[in-house]
């Protein structure tokens, strides 16, 4: 048997709203400012769109790190809607952690339009971060890999 | 089975250059239901435009995706070009290949598998997209301008013009803002007044303008077209329909030691004041902190003296509410406090003085009637520096990063200004750059230094000291290579300038988004750049960032036009993802409703079948024109019943799976 000495590279989902951080992630690329290919980002209108069954089917098939980008507390685009972000994924994220996913796997993060700077940061360091956590098996659910 | 069409574009070398598009476009034909798949150039342009709209035609396409730029940039575009071929514009995704991958990505293997990735989700989510109908609202035919300084002041005039009511909010008891306080102006040195003051008699004329002074804005809600705003008018304990405006309770107010905003407190004004003499309206105000009659009960001298009985020492403040189809933000800009400054002396020596000081102090309408003196006591300045840069371009913690932009030609201005005068002073300006770009701006700092004389001095300013009642300043210079010691008689900072304190109040209830530095961001650095992201509000002057007076009035004209251009509509179309519930499974509990930020979801009774009879169950309902699609109650929704038009969670989930693979 042949063990695989492949790099470790990590799947990690980014969920961005519309109206803060999605524009920021288009600053930091119109700023040429670098972060790895291992993040893939999904567009939702709000951050408080984001579904908890989102999450849990990312890992479920086989997601390392997900991460939600919103508008700062205050800014919403919506008024409120990053407040009930916040307390869902307060609530999911200890959750998940009991359930053994480290809570290092899953952040919120806020990301301003004019933030594409920080967009790079956050995602450098949260690949970083999840790279040295390695593959997450956690929850994943090997019927779904053919 | 659904025929999906996909283009992918190079954007000439931007996506090209790091995204194997041909390896994209071989990987994409391999996806299920893709029956097409091409790369072009410039899918933008006309002829790639054309391109999409004959093969929806031709291949008798479902859904589209298009991997380009950020759909910020052209979704629009490409959605606008498949209504043409006859698809419905919501079966048009875009995979963001530009932005999100080409540019960030340098090695071109990863960013060809990133690009495919991206492909491969959106065509996931465009099997599941549904064709969807925008509804249409009313346009609210009145807009309302925030902040009465020359900004809000051009806006309103221009819209105002086109013949559409526009109501006009100023915190402060008169219209005017800054450029009221100010001298002459760059780079003409016509007198400040004399230009603006005209413009403040015009919006007081104007029937399309209604004055809110000393008003604030207290909440808003609603959206493009239809915002609802209630606005404070502040009590000035004057009934303003029965006040002449005579003065004679200015004149003899036996209060007179507050200190007189309008002059930056270099002297005093009464309780009851008028800020300034071509003040619009013109009516007094009290100032309650500083009234007698208000602080003991004992006085009522202006009430007494009134011909008019307009005094109501009871007023309260007051509420309107209002309805307008566009909102234009024009708080403007203060200069920064000065306490952090502490080497500078600002807090210590009162001959060290601000910038918008020395303008108070040279005005013939000021605290001296334009004779300019040492505020210490009153002797006249020989040797006078200016410090640039005082707070702007800095690193410290106290210091703004941005350039402050106006001061490098005030300075010039006042420095000429005194020479003229005061052919006998010596004048120093201490610079870190000379920043003049601007028709005739150089021309007018050259001269300055060449015609006036003003000695420019490449170098920072290090301490201000008060000795024997002079001031000494100790600074370096670049060019020689020097210390100085120089005696000087009175110090001027050019401060810094930072957006209003009320702004990010504002920004907040407008839900209009700022930068770092509480500067209102433009939906579009370049091509938009008097627009929020906000779809209604409106940019215009300082508090979108640091601008001169010229570069004020044209953005606020360019502001105006675009108010002009949505007003002139009857109705706007709403947006078209919007919540929907699934009867069927709604228990009506009502969840969805309390996190609703707009108040869009409401209850009905309605008969449904089950075997064996009708049921009447309360299932929720969305008003589908005041939805603007946030989502929340979809999550919040725990029979799963509400679900967001164009962001579905089958879609969503589809995007998750297909990253995921």
């Amino acid at each position: 048997m042949q063990v695989e000495n492949k790099e470790f590279k990590p799947k990690i989902v980014a969920f961005c709203c519309n109206w803060c951080s999605y524009a920021g992630a288009d600053l930091a690329g119109s700023s040429r400012l670098s972060y790895p290919a291992e993040v893939k980002i999904i567009r939702i209108p709000c951050s408080c769109r984001l579904n908890p069954m989102f999450i849990l089917k990312a890992f479920q098939r086989g997601a390392d790190g997900v991460i939600l980008c919103g508008c700062h507390p205050g800014d919403c685009h919506y008024t409120t809607g990053n407040y009930f972000a916040r307390r869902r994924m307060t609530t999911l994220f200890s959750m998940l952690n009991y359930l053994g996913i480290e809570k290092e796997r899953t952040r919120v993060e806020w990301v301003s339009a004019a933030e594409g700077a920080k967009f790079s940061v956050v995602m450098n360091d949260f690949v970083k971060t999840i790279t040295e956590l390695g593959e997450n098996k956690r929850l994943e659910d090997l019927r779904c890999k053919r | 089975m659904k025929k999906i069409g996909v283009f992918v574009c190079w954007c000439g070398s931007n996506i090209a250059a790091t995204v194997d598009v041909k390896a994209v476009v071989e990987a994409v034909k391999k996806e299920p239901n893709v029956v097409l798949a091409e790369d072009y150039q410039y899918m933008c342009s006309e002829v790639g435009q054309n391109k999409m709209i004959s093969a929806i035609k031709d291949y008798n396409l479902d859904g589209v995706v298009i991997c380009s730029c950020s759909p910020r940039m052209h979704e629009t575009t490409f959605r606008r070009a498949a209504e043409k071929a006859g698809l419905n514009p919501f079966m048009v995704e875009v995979a963001n290949i530009r932005e999100q991958c080409s540019w960030i990505h340098k090695e071109m293997e990863e960013a060809t598998e990133k690009a495919i990735i991206l492909a491969r989700t959106a065509i996931a989510k465009v099997l599941l997209n549904a064709p969807l109908q925008s509804g249409e609202s009313k346009v609210t035919k009145r807009a309302l301008v925030i902040g009465g300084g020359i900004a809000g002041i051009q806006s309103a005039l221009d819209i105002a013009e086109a013949g559409f009511e526009v109501d006009l909010v100023e915190k402060k008891p008169s219209i005017g803002g800054k450029m009221s306080q100010l001298d002459k102006t760059f780079p003409t040195l016509d007198c400040s007044a004399c230009i603006l003051t005209p413009k403040m008699v015009d919006v007081a004329t104007n029937k399309n303008i209604n004055i809110f002074a000393y008003s604030e804005i207290e909440e808003v809600s609603g959206f493009v077209g239809n915002f609802k705003v209630k606005i404070r008018k502040k009590a000035r304990y004057i009934d303003e329909t029965k006040c002449t405006g005579c003065g004679a309770c200015v004149e003899k107010c036996p209060s007179k030691k507050t200190p007189n905003e309008f002059n930056e407190g270099l002297n005093n004004r009464t309780a009851i004041y008028i800020p300034f003499a071509q003040a619009i309206p013109y009516k007094p105000t009290i100032d309650a902190s500083a009234c007698i009659k208000m602080k003991t009960g004992k006085c009522g001298i202006c009430e007494k003296f009134c011909g008019v009985g307009a005094i109501d020492y009871n007023q309260k403040d007051s509420f309107v509410e209002r309805e307008y189809g566009a909102i234009v933000v024009a708080t403007g800009y203060n200069i920064i406090n000065l306490d952090r400054f502490n080497e500078l002396g600002y807090s210590d020596c009162k001959d060290v003085i601000t910038s918008l000081e020395f303008e108070r102090l040279t005005n013939a309408a000021g605290p001296t009637k334009g004779h300019l003196i040492c505020p210490s006591d009153g002797r006249e300045p020989q040797k006078i520096v200016f410090v640039q840069c005082v707070g702007s371009r800095g690193t410290r913690s106290c210091d703004k990063q941005y350039c402050s932009k106006i001061c490098c030609m005030y300075t010039a201005k006042h420095a000429m200004l005194l020479r003229e005068k005061h052919p006998e002073t010596e004048v120093y300006v201490f610079y870190i750059d000379v920043r003049t770009p601007g028709k005739n701006y150089d021309e007018f700092y050259r001269r300055a230094v060449e015609q006036y004389g003003v000695h420019y001095i490449k170098g920072q300013v290090g301490k201000v000291i008060e000795k024997d009642g002079h001031l000494e300043v100790q600074a370096s210079d670049l060019l020689s290579n020097e210390q100085l010691h120089l005696d000087a008689d009175l110090v001027v900072l050019a401060a810094a300038i930072e957006p209003d304190p009320t702004a990010r109040k504002i920004a907040t209830m407008l839900t209009a988004s700022m930068d770092t530095n509480d500067f209102f961001t433009e939906a579009h650095a370049k091509l938009k750049p008097v627009e929020s992201p906000t779809a209604g509000i409106f940019l215009s002057g300082m508090c979108q960032g640091p601008k001169d007076i010229p570069e004020t009035v044209s953005q606020a004209g360019a502001a105006a036009v675009k108010v002009i251009g949505l007003l002139s509509k009857d109705t706007l179309k709403c947006n078209a993802c919007v919540a929907s519930p699934n009867e069927n499974m709604c228990n009506g509990c009502s969840l969805c409703a309390t996190v609703c930020p707009y108040g869009a979801i409401t209850y009905v009774e309605k008969d449904f079948r089950i075997p064996g009879g009708v049921v009447k169950r309360r299932v929720s309902q969305v008003n589908e024109a005041i939805c603007q699609g946030c989502g929340a109650c979809t999550v919040a929704c725990m029979s799963g019943a509400m679900d967001l038009k164009g962001f579905t969670n089958k879609e969503i989930m589809a995007e998750v799976e297909s990253v995921c693979k």
